[in-house]
């Protein structure tokens, strides 16, 4: 079986949040990770390579450094990395980014291909239904446990308030949320493997039937007309009682003030 | 694409087990406030199965028109039936907007129709409006500037910023929402609907999958986004056993408890109570945040609520940055006693 995970490099938003002095994000001081969701999607595939044998090829678009999270990924467990990258291809929406994909993916076989849900830093959960979209494949998004049965896929895929179990012929995509599993750490013998591993670098003229006029920032539907470091609405009063009574009268006070009771 | 041939203001009416999703009626209402500038419409499409009674109530919330798609393939939400049917209805009416509920069904149907459709999709908007495009034009080409464009404003990088974006020349203007965002309006009883039926046909191919089992998870508790007042609790409540506390103070104040995500990944209390970026959105009168240290994700989902009370022993949690009244104490000793006082206050009323 092949296996193709798409993964993307983000910045950790997760408590690793920095701000400049003068309230803006500082991108350039925050870590680069793989984003989660697709973490948790290259250890399904993983474990489908431990369960069945399997291929698992993972595949990033970025800037040049999101190598590290393609070395990060053999280090896990997969066998090949490659790199979509190519200035004409920077500022592309979730339409251009799907495009760019699909036109790399062209380029290989697979049975299966994962995606995670979404990207902690756009958090639109677009590309991965968009990828399928453009390869006409079948998609279940928002997996929470993956089975292979033949050349079927069994998949629970997670609503509101239920989980339907589907079954759906190879070759699909599936998205995979992070509660899918426990992602495991990279192995000393990984981490050498990953240092040596070639990474197939991949660029404009690599893609297969996509369209200049669908890539990049000039190819993206959707334009940017503002973008701003959102006004939070500060901090209101903080006390620090001397004793339980004091925080209760405090609470009450503000809840009778407020008419709440 | 002739852009003026897109008209009207579309809203995918999402319904699951017969039963319209609220996000649909909260799209309506939003819908009708776009028709006005634009003088247009706004058609709600409905999809599924035996759905068609259903239409009168998508009029009662502000739709001028229904089109349904009805067919036994559409029973259960799947993909592609549903992908296929939306997008049939987009190349058949050509609307210039479509709003789609950002649920774990729109945030699947959304991107694939937008693909299928060769449009923009815009995620999780906060805010809808009409306006430029460019917001300003620019000097000496203000005859390039788009007006009446659909203006979509989004959190990204974990609600670190915030963006406004247009889809200036595709058709249509697609949009998620997430539920809890916008208003509905108050029903108009006894509307009818102004029905217009429409099936594209339905042939299962392999990107149909079959559903072997339907799970639906028990759940007796109250919609933490209907909620007025919410009690919620974060991994500082210690142990499972200890939103106990939380349980009594919401009683008395005839509210129900919700938490962070902590809680939910350490097995505490189920998803459908988690707010958050990957749980609800919700805005109640009243936010306790209890033992909740207030990650950017958390505040994300509760920053709209009108008064946000937090209680943390950490002084330095983040928690108290969007609390109106943030009280540094031990939630042990504070909660209980606030619930026994609250109860004699209320008796004595």
């Amino acid at each position: 079986m092949k296996i193709i995970v798409c993964i993307k490099q983000v910045p950790d938003t997760k408590g690793g949040v920095k701000f400049n002095p003068d309230g803006t994000l500082d991108r350039g001081a925050m870590l680069a990770i793989m984003n989660p969701d697709d973490k948790a999607g290259l250890e399904a595939a993983l474990r489908l390579k431990d369960q069945y044998g399997a291929e698992v090829t993972v595949l990033t678009m970025g800037l040049p450094k999101a190598t590290d999270v393609l070395r990060e990924a053999i280090a896990m467990g997969a066998d090949k990395g490659i790199l979509v990258t190519d200035r004409v291809l920077g500022g592309a929406d979730t339409w251009a980014t799907s495009t760019t994909i699909a036109g790399a993916i062209r380029n290989l076989e697979y049975d299966l291909i994962i995606t995670g849900r979404q990207a902690i830093d756009g958090d639109t959960a677009q590309v991965g239904p968009q990828i399928a979209e453009h390869l006409g494949l079948p998609v279940i998004s928002y997996a929470q446990d993956i089975k292979v049965e033949g050349d079927k896929v069994i998949v629970q895929r997670q609503y509101d308030d239920r989980y339907h179990v589907l079954e759906a012929k190879m070759p699909c995509l599936i998205t995979a949320l992070s509660e899918l599993n426990e992602p495991r750490y990279m192995t000393p013998g990984g981490i050498f493997d990953a240092f040596q591993a070639e990474i197939t670098t991949w660029g404009r003229a690599d893609l297969k039937d996509v369209d200049d006029a669908n890539l990049g920032l000039a190819g993206s539907p959707t334009k940017i007309a503002k973008a701003s470091d959102k006004v939070r609405k500060g901090a209101g009063e903080k006390v620090v009682p001397d004793s339980p009574d004091e925080a209760v009268s405090y609470i009450v006070g503000k809840l009778k003030e407020k008419h709440v009771i | 694409m002739n852009l003026e041939e897109y008209k009207g203001v579309f809203v995918f009416a999402q319904q699951v087990d017969n039963e319209i999703s609220g996000i649909a009626f909260e799209l309506l209402g939003k819908a009708k406030e776009l028709a006005a500038p634009l003088s247009t419409d706004v058609t709600a499409v409905l999809i599924g199965s035996d759905v068609k009674n259903l239409a009168d109530q998508l009029a009662e919330y502000g739709a001028d028109r229904v089109i349904v798609v009805d067919d036994p393939q559409l029973k259960d939400y799947r993909t592609e039936p549903y992908a296929h049917a939306l997008a049939s209805v987009i190349n058949e009416y050509k609307p210039e907007i479509v709003l789609v509920g950002a649920t774990a069904i729109g945030r699947d149907l959304g991107p694939t129709v937008s693909a299928r459709v060769a449009t923009g999709l815009t995620a999780d908007c906060t805010v809808l409006e009409i306006g430029d495009f460019p917001l300003v034009a620019i000097p000496g080409k203000e005859d390039q500037q788009k007006h009446n464009q659909l203006l979509m404003t989004r959190p990204a990088f974990g609600g670190n910023t915030i963006a406004t974006i247009a889809c200036p020349n595709n058709r249509p203007q697609m949009a998620t929402v997430r539920p809890g965002v916008m208003q509905k309006i108050e029903p108009i009883k006894g509307a009818k609907a102004n029905v217009v039926e429409f099936n594209p046909g339905f042939e299962p191919n392999d990107r149909y999958v079959t559903i072997k089992e339907v799970v639906k998870a028990v759940s007796d508790t109250v919609d933490i986004m209907d909620a007025k007042i919410l009690v919620s609790g974060g991994r500082g409540v210690g142990t499972p056993e200890n939103f106990k506390l939380l349980e009594d103070l919401a009683e008395v104040l005839g509210g129900t408890v919700s938490c962070s995500r902590a809680v939910v990944d350490s097995g505490w209390k189920p998803k459908d109570l988690q707010v958050g970026q990957t749980g609800k959105t919700v805005r109640p009168n009243v936010y306790f945040a209890i033992g909740i240290s207030g990650a950017i994700q958390h505040v994300a989902g509760m920053e709209e609520s009108d008064i946000i009370i937090a209680i943390n022993k950490d002084e330095d949690a983040p928690i108290f940055d969007v609390a109106d009244y943030g009280i540094v104490g031990d939630l042990n000793k504070i909660v209980p006693q606030l619930t026994a006082q609250l109860k004699t206050e209320i008796a004595n009323k």
